[in-house]
């Protein structure tokens, strides 16, 4: 079986902004990817969905904590087995613009893949492979082929990336906001996509903001907050019956059709970086206005600055490296995970 | 009425002749109205939106009149215009959240509206602007900070305080939730409302791709399509009881949260919209309509089926006016 599995994966980054210190962009991340499967993993930014993204296609190296393959460390790979290691796990990235080249036809991804991966198939076989993983992402080769990217619209670019993962006989696809630049029509033909892909035994990673769309495609859903899960677990149960507080104020910043935003449950102290004080409240009366809920936003500001702040103690100023292996567990420590029910996993109040 | 448009057209200039990106389009917003504009990439909602504006080098009417209260706006003159922005009309353009330059500190960027304004009395709108910025949640220290140590959702909050601060009677918000996470979407969306409430802008055009922020805040949904406009409803009528074929099309395609593949299947709307360049006769979404009929070769006029709800399409014209002859006063509804 070929499952990739994530063991406690935690990644820091020096901060860009002033005062520097490091930034934990993953605190112990768990959990495993199997075939046939799409996981939604959504967080908002800075929560570190991407990181999680990244890491897996080695993109980025994890500051500590292992990534396995069929059990294989995928950090062990280099050369031929990392090569066979891409031929299997691809990723498909936001922006499609901005995947081509614009100097060549958008179709010199496929040719690329085909001189790196499969140099010995002959033309026909090759173009009838091409026209295999075409017809799968519903594009008409005639359309597409000897275009340059900025005669295709933004669906049809970014399905032409998820073709040519498929020319590879991928196994694994991490889509990350693959159709978030999307018009909405074309967006569900994407997501359709990625279900039949799915039923085909391809295992997904679908990277995203947006709870519904998350929930539309997902076997499991993920929820992530400043790089430690807080939700875990069957997609039905978690939007079902959402037991964390981050998750349930997400659900209820969802804009939807045909209900308007309910003010009651929006309370900042909900989310409250610290959980236990409420440092913003409603001073001078101002909380009287819609308004107050923007506070909200300083208040998950405030949470990163917590984290940071921690991590400074620990390391002794800003400039300080990762060095005690021990401390930076000690800082990076996510709030406890305990089982609400089978297959649904919460995470303690931070 | 604080704004009207009446048959503005706009093309860009191209080599292969002009391309009509928003064509014969008219609307009118009452004071205080927040209408969203959606449509698909390349529909115009951008563009019409812009020129309202500021019309850039490659743009250009080709007629059409635009009046902010009472008096006309010279779109087309950019001279004149540069009196008019900021206190009648404002933009808060697409990607405002790069729209800071990294250069200069908030408040720097601030006191260089005031004075390219000729902003008499700037105490009274540093007042102002302090007041505003604790209502929405910001510090004042942001305006001694530069735009790169602000996060996504603050840095929009900073342009749209920075293009409402003369109170401009229209505001054309471009975008202004797409980037970010729902929660300060929704933070941002709320403070347009707030905004119009307090009175600080009049009435807003909010352009968007994303329908349900729209039934969020707006008060009436303009939609467009292949530079036209196809629908034009209060909020709660075009959500629930949509007329044209695009806009229940358009509906259909967005998944509800709690929707799953495996309960319901949604559907995009096949096909592309068709070329600007060399727009097909009649109605522009025949390609892709459903219900496309032999009339459809004709161009649909924007006509109003019920009071404040305007449709261009033959079909809903035609059974607009069976009902009518029929069963008088019954409500027109119907569903794909």
């Amino acid at each position: 079986m070929t499952t990739l599995k994530l063991d406690q994966v935690s990644k820091l980054y020096p901060s860009t902004t002033r005062g520097g210190g490091l930034t934990p962009a993953l605190r112990k991340v768990s959990f495993e990817l199997k075939p046939g499967e799409v996981i939604s993993m959504i967080g908002e930014s800075g929560s570190g969905k991407t990181t999680i993204g990244r890491i897996l296609l080695r993109l980025t190296k994890p500051t500590s904590g292992t990534v396995t393959f069929d059990g294989r460390d995928i950090a062990s790979y280099s050369g031929r087995g990392l090569k066979d290691y891409y031929q299997q796990v691809q990723g498909v990235f936001p922006d499609p613009f901005s995947s081509y080249n614009p100097v060549y036809r958008a179709d010199r991804v496929f040719d690329l893949v085909r001189s790196s991966y499969f140099p010995q198939v002959s033309d026909k076989e090759w173009s009838a492979k091409i026209e295999a993983a075409l017809d799968a992402v519903a594009l008409n080769p005639g359309d597409v082929l000897g275009k340059y990217p900025h005669q295709l619209s933004g669906g049809q670019q970014q399905r032409l990336l998820i073709a040519r993962a498929l020319l590879l006989d991928v196994k694994v696809l991490i889509a990350d906001e693959v159709i978030s630049m999307l018009d909405a029509s074309t967006r569900v033909d994407v997501l359709n996509l990625l279900v039949k892909l799915k039923r085909q035994g391809l295992a997904i990673l679908f990277i995203t903001h947006d709870l519904s769309l998350g929930n539309y495609v997902s076997d499991r859903t993920i929820i992530l907050r400043h790089g430690a899960i807080v939700e875990m677990g069957a997609t039905g149960k978690i939007f079902g019956n959402p037991q964390h507080d981050y998750t349930k104020m997400l659900l209820t910043a969802v804009p939807e059709l045909h209900k308007k935003w309910q003010h009651a449950p929006f309370d900042p102290d909900l989310v409250s970086a610290n959980g236990a004080t409420a440092a913003m409240g409603s001073p001078n009366g101002k909380a009287a206005t819609a308004l107050a809920h923007a506070s909200m936003l300083d208040e998950i500001t405030h949470g990163e600055q917590v984290v940071k702040r921690d991590l400074r103690a620990v390391f002794g100023g800003g400039r300080a490296v990762a060095s005690g292996k021990s401390q930076v567990a000690v800082a990076l420590e996510p709030p406890a995970l305990h089982e609400f029910e089978p297959d649904h996993l919460v995470a303690e109040p931070e | 009425m604080s704004v009207s448009v009446e048959k503005l057209s706009v093309a860009y200039r191209s080599r292969r002749g002009d391309v009509t990106a928003v064509d014969n389009v008219s609307f009118s917003l009452a004071d205080g109205e927040i209408m969203g504009l959606a449509g698909e990439s390349g529909s115009g909602k951008s563009t019409l939106g812009n020129a309202l504006v500021y019309l850039d080098a490659r743009m250009k009417t080709t007629g059409g009149k635009v009046a902010v209260d009472g008096r006309e706006l010279p779109i087309s003159d950019n001279n004149a215009m540069r009196h008019r922005r900021m206190t009648e009309v404002s933009l808060v353009p697409q990607y405002a959240m790069s729209a800071l330059t990294p250069t200069r500190k908030i408040g720097k960027l601030i006191s260089d509206l005031l004075k390219s304004h000729h902003v008499k009395d700037k105490d009274a709108v540093y007042t102002e602007l302090s007041r505003r910025l604790a209502l929405i949640g910001l510090k004042e220290d942001v305006l001694g900070k530069y735009s790169f140590e602000l996060s996504g959702g603050m840095r929009q909050r900073v342009t749209i305080i920075m293009s409402t601060l003369l109170n401009p009677s229209l505001l054309v918000a471009d975008e202004v939730t797409s980037a970010l996470d729902v929660s300060t979407q929704r933070a941002v969306g709320e403070m347009l409302v707030e905004f119009r409430d307090r009175g600080y802008i009049k009435s807003a055009i909010t352009i968007t791709h994303d329908l349900s922020i729209l039934a969020q805040i707006a008060d009436s949904i303009a939609i467009m399509y292949a530079g036209r406009l196809a629908e034009r409803a209060p909020t709660s009528v075009l959500v629930d009881s949509p007329l044209h074929p695009y806009t229940q099309a358009l509906l259909a395609s967005l998944p509800a949260v709690g929707v799953r593949h495996d309960q319901v299947t949604l559907t995009g709307i096949p096909g592309r919209p068709p070329s600007l360049a060399n727009p097909p006769s009649g109605c522009r979404f025949r390609e892709r309509c459903p219900f496309a009929f032999a009339k459809c070769t004709e161009t649909p006029p924007f006509e109003e089926i019920k009071p404040g709800h305007l449709v261009a399409c033959w079909k809903v014209s035609q059974e607009q006016a069976e009902t009518a002859a029929t069963a008088p006063g019954l409500p027109l509804k119907e569903q794909v």
